[in-house]
């Protein structure tokens, strides 16, 4: 691209097309009546999840602050969707990026991350997100050349949240009563919740959190548990755990009946939307489908018997 | 009888049970039912007699702390589930 500015319509890198995602009325999925659903697609950022939009600003922040030298190497936990897309942002930016990944999720983030130049370090998939999160720690602490942005703790997570995703709701969904989203980081919850309120203090926070399968509740005690510090508790007014079987379910049910391909957390957030939906007289609802399916396929998530496809995730990190 | 699950990392104080029943109406008394068969559990999970912040309660999949917390109803038919907190594997 020559100097200056790009013609109209023409974005001058693929990190500008980062957010302004769709909005998609769920109308076959019939909530009840006087109930309207509608689903914020984030598998149409340009690596195909949520996390495109923490990437950006984590990294944003981090060279404004300083925090962030040129060519320094990036270093970041994550099960996928954060890896990648820091790979893109922070590999246009020049930086090299490491992932400390579990080695149980699906093979198409390892190839995605490789093919975007990342370097990855895995932990075992029994410690779950957990076990990643220490080891990037043990990593980062041992060698200061690292910069972490580290997700579960920066403010610049939800912030990313707080002035895009929420906004982009308010103007698309302006009577939104209900959010929903999936648990992790907290901070979609987080920093949604906090525009939401702003605009609408009746507005409900509603998380949708997944039911660790046995095999990956690998904590010797419980003070090894987690809560991200980004995660404000206070904005949520729900929490729901959800099994992986109704996230399948959900999941399947997005792409047979809206057409839309999306993953696991979904089908998961979808769930507990129509669980929030069947206590509701009128409203409406947005639910964050925070990622696309394509990271997926190879769990034959949509084709295969569900008994057996419930047995094999037990023991994955897959949202 | 409620029915309680026990996440792997609590299973030693019960004896390794990976579900109990237990009786109680409400989440606070089905705890109590359980405390008084395993001192042990009630050692791991309460924090001067207030649950831990490591530990989340579940009635049928919600979580007590957004609704009544401990007073939260529980019939003969729920599943109450014990969960450490853990961070969300979507990220």
């Amino acid at each position: 691209m020559a100097a200056g500015r790009p013609p109209p319509g023409i974005l001058d890198d693929i990190v500008a097309a980062i957010g302004n995602t769709p909005m998609v009325e769920l109308s076959r999925i019939a909530p009840p009546p006087g109930v309207q659903l509608f689903a914020k697609i984030e598998g149409a950022n340009p690596t195909g999840s949520v996390k495109d939009r923490i990437a950006r600003s984590m990294l944003a922040e981090a060279v404004a602050s300083g925090a962030l030298a040129p060519g320094q190497t990036i270093l970041e936990p994550s099960s996928g969707n954060t890896g990648i897309s820091l790979a893109v942002v922070g590999g246009r930016m020049g930086h090299p990026v490491r992932i400390v990944m579990p080695d149980n999720t699906t093979p198409e983030r390892e190839q995605l991350l490789r093919a975007h130049g990342a370097e990855i370090m895995f932990s075992p998939g029994a410690e779950g997100p957990n076990g990643a999160i220490r080891m990037a720690e043990r990593l980062a602490a041992a060698d200061p050349s690292l910069f972490m942005p580290f997700q579960y703790a920066n403010e610049a997570n939800p912030r990313a949240h707080e002035q895009t995703t929420g906004p982009e709701i308010l103007d698309a969904v302006p009577d939104v009563d209900v959010f929903v989203a999936g648990l992790g980081t907290g901070g979609t919850l987080t920093g949604v919740g906090r525009a939401l309120k702003a605009a609408r203090p009746g507005v409900r926070l509603v998380a949708a959190e997944p039911l660790p399968g046995e095999q990956v509740q690998g904590l010797r005690s419980l003070e090894e548990g987690y809560v991200p510090p980004v995660l404000d508790a206070s904005v949520l007014d729900d929490r729901y755990l959800v099994s992986n079987r109704e996230a399948v379910v959900g999941t399947r049910r997005l792409m047979a009946e809206e057409g839309i391909f999306a993953g696991l957390s979904s089908g998961a957030a979808l769930t507990v939307a129509l669980r929030v939906a069947a206590e509701m007289d009128r409203g409406s609802i947005v639910v964050l489908l925070a990622d696309g399916g394509a990271k997926y396929l190879s769990t034959g998530l949509w084709e295969r018997d569900l008994d057996v496809l419930e047995s094999d995730m037990e023991g994955q990190v897959l949202w | 009888m409620s029915q309680v699950r026990i996440p792997p990392v609590l299973r030693e104080t019960v004896g390794g049970e990976r579900e109990l029943p237990a009786s109680g109406d409400t989440v606070a008394a089905v705890l109590d039912d359980l405390f008084a068969r395993y001192p042990a559990l009630r050692d791991r999970v309460t924090e001067e007699g207030a649950l831990s912040r490591f530990v989340n309660v579940y009635v049928n999949g919600r979580d007590v702390r957004y609704g009544t917390g401990l007073e939260t109803a529980v019939g003969p038919d729920d599943q109450v589930i014990l969960l450490p907190a853990m961070a969300g594997g979507r990220a």
